[in-house]
């Protein structure tokens, strides 16, 4: 009879020790959504009201009206008619195919992620670029929320705001907003060294010097970013819809669950089309804006 | 060094600079004496600066010359605090720069001074108008007000018509010429640069150096101007201070620094210098040997005889130079029957040369002459002469007691 021993099995905690800590976390964590689940939810309430407004109207509104504004904003983004005419045909054939309503609901929630996630991911990248200690705190906190799969976070978040909208905006926010801190950061602390202090040596303030010369000169790093951010909140669509979150992604889901292989297919090409939209679009306003600011040797 | 703080400008005293995680702790091993490379074993510190006093006065190019790491580019950061010392003073105009706060350091930086860098350091996504006009525009200076004066600049530094441009479509010459313009635009007494043409190749750099020459001619600002390029130094410097592992190795005239340099360090960078540019008349001249002031034939032999010299320079009563006489010519005409000419009617007319002449253009006159040549102010002033042998010796690098006397004359 061999005795056991460390060396010869790993030193496990108590079985009955690990159920009291996850039953503890678990029974904390019910009692912290129940008694403050309500009050976070109104925290968001403007958010929600803002995603059913921009869904209704891009759905109540006759199709070739949404149309012929999307293309007008690629076209002015881009400034090209190409890319516009493409834009046309994708979104012809997607409202064909009987996916318009779909698109529009993916669409609006893709975007009010992407404002969110620029509008917080922004100032996080800038804080992280003004101090060493910011930046240390926040790129573990970037790493866990990259690689920590989404559905793990899904959990909670649900427990806290039950389904709906919101949680699947949070949850996209969360997978999709490292990019755009990330790079903010990074565009930030490689402006030339030599600009910054003209800058300061000018007596710029530390405004001046942030709006004036970092953020125009990191501005090409920040929309690689942006970009970035875009083309991963398309990627969580499917991910959301688990968590009631209409859109191309619920079809995607059903045929997966009931092998519809064509239905998932059309799909998952609409998501494809969204994505090289909103990705070419915002590649040619981030060249434009670009060549405009470089002077170019074209110009 | 000469103590002249009454009248300087900027006052630097016991200035010190030590990277690294705690700096004021390692300040007494500096202070003590150890050597930089024995702090960066012991602490991991590096000294950066290393007891810089320096008194700069009004109106003059001070410039700081080193190698790479010698703390050159540290110490004009200094100026404006873009770099903050350890321990010392900076005293600019009366104002203790070191304990400016945050929002007397910005109107310090807006009105006091300004900065050239050496890779320009021009906003590439600003036009070269708006670039120029920054420190205004930084000011709160309305848009008309400061674009007028930017453009006067821009005229001012050769670059009318390229307002619209962005600074990636100029040459580097003329980026830095934007540079200029941006730092001559705020009105700043005191100007920075910090190695302001070393990115620029030589034929652009020795135009800039013209250039600047020509605008400090008119502007009379104060600037401090750091470079690697002893030439550029002795070129431009009205003082020079040289910069050896952050420790003052000298601060002197150009001529002082080339021909008495402190130690071997400055010895040996001043040993290539092409000295025959750098030298002037001025420096090297001597008092003539005999000079004549009288009219009497006789009593001008008796005094070449005296001096032992078979020639002389003749001057006439209001002690303007008239020329150069020899014995055998005083003889020929004394020997001559009837009444003798006066000494100034026999006097030779010769080239002369002016005390700013470089001693390059001199060489060829002094070659054909047989006697020094004279050294004469434009307004006629004389004021030594010049051998071929001080000559010689001064360019041969000899440091004998001759150049010395003669360097060291006001």
């Amino acid at each position: 009879m061999t005795t056991e021993s460390w060396l010869t099995k790993f030193p496990e905690m108590e079985r009955a020790s690990l159920v009291a800590i996850r039953k503890g976390l678990d029974n904390a964590y019910r009692d912290f959504s129940r008694a403050w689940g309500e009050s976070i939810e109104a925290v968001f309430d403007p958010l929600l009201m803002f995603l059913v407004w921009l869904e209704k109207l891009l759905l109540t509104s006759p199709w070739w009206l949404v149309l012929a504004a999307i293309v007008a904003l690629v076209y002015g983004a881009s400034r090209s008619w190409r890319l516009s005419l493409g834009v046309v045909v994708a979104f012809l054939l997607i409202g064909y195919f009987g996916m318009w309503e779909n698109t529009m609901r993916t669409m609006s929630i893709i975007t009010v992620c992407t404002l969110l996630s620029i509008a917080l991911g922004v100032p996080i990248g800038i804080a992280m670029a003004r101090s060493d200690r910011a930046r240390s705190v926040i790129t573990p906190i970037l790493d866990i929320m990259q690689t920590m799969p989404a559905f793990v976070y899904l959990i909670p978040v649900v427990m806290l705001l039950g389904i709906g909208k919101v949680p699947g905006v949070i949850a996209v926010v969360i997978y999709a907003i490292p990019p755009v801190i990330r790079l903010t950061n990074l565009g930030i602390r490689l402006v030339d060294k030599e600009v910054l202090e003209a800058a300061a040596a000018y007596g710029a303030t530390p405004w001046q010097r942030l709006a004036g010369v970092q953020l125009p000169l990191a501005m090409p790093t920040i929309m690689a970013g942006i970009n970035q951010t875009i083309m991963m909140a398309l990627s969580m669509v499917v991910i959301a819809s688990m968590i009631g979150v209409k859109g191309l992604g619920q079809p995607v889901l059903k045929s997966i669950t009931n092998q519809y292989f064509t239905m998932g297919l059309f799909n998952g090409l609409a998501i494809v089309a969204l994505a090289i939209t909103f990705d070419r679009v915002s590649q040619a306003y981030a060249r434009r804006t670009q060549r405009h600011l470089k002077g170019g040797n074209d110009a | 060094m000469p103590e002249q703080s009454n009248e300087a400008l900027i006052q630097v005293r016991g200035l010190f600079k030590v990277f690294g995680a705690d700096p004021t702790s390692i300040l007494p091993q500096v202070k003590d004496g150890q050597s930089k490379d024995a702090i960066l074993a012991a602490t991991g510190h590096t000294v950066g600066l290393n007891n810089i006093n320096l008194d700069i006065h009004r109106g003059e190019i001070f410039v700081i010359m080193g190698l790479s790491g010698s703390g050159k580019s540290t110490l004009i950061r200094h100026f404006n605090r873009l770099i903050e010392p350890t321990d010392g003073r900076i005293t600019v105009e009366g104002t203790d720069v070191v304990s400016l706060n945050t929002k007397e350091l910005e109107q310090f930086r807006r009105h006091k001074m300004s900065m050239v860098f050496q890779h320009f350091g021009l906003m590439p996504h600003r036009t070269v108008i708006e670039n120029v006009a920054y420190g205004l525009m930084v000011q709160g200076v309305d848009k008309a007000a400061r674009t007028k004066k930017a453009r006067e600049w821009l005229d001012a530094v050769g670059l009318a018509g390229y307002e619209e441009q962005y600074p990636s479509q100029l040459s580097g010459g003329q980026q830095q010429r934007v540079g200029l313009a941006r730092a001559l635009c705020t009105d700043a007494d005191i100007l920075l640069m910090d190695e302001a043409f070393s990115a620029l190749d030589p034929l652009i750099r020795s135009e800039m150096q013209d250039q600047l020459i020509a605008l400090q001619e008119r502007l009379r600002k104060t600037i401090i101007f750091i470079t690697h390029d002893l030439d550029e130094a002795l070129r431009i410097g009205d003082t020079i201070a040289i910069l050896k592992d952050g420790e003052l190795s000298q601060v002197g005239r150009p001529v002082d620094i080339l021909l008495h340099p402190a130690d071997a360090y400055v010895e040996a960078f001043v040993r290539d210098v092409n000295r025959a540019r750098v030298l002037t008349a001025d420096v090297v001249m001597q008092p003539p040997v005999c000079r004549l002031t009288t009219e009497n034939l006789n009593e001008a032999l008796k005094q070449m005889r005296g001096e032992g010299k078979d020639y002389g320079y003749v001057f006439d009563g209001d002690d303007d130079y008239k020329g150069i006489i020899t014995r055998e010519l005083i003889e020929d005409e004394i020997d001559k029957p009837g009444i003798n000419a006066e000494l100034c009617e026999l006097a030779e007319e010769t080239p002369t040369v002016q005390p700013d002449t470089s001693l390059e253009e001199i060489l060829p006159t002094s070659l054909e002459q047989p006697y020094p040549v004279p050294v004469v102010c434009e307004d006629g002033d004389f004021r030594g002469v010049v051998s071929r042998k001080t000559m010689v010796s001064v360019l041969a690098g000899a440091d004998n007691g001759d150049e010395k006397s003669a360097a060291e004359r006001p």
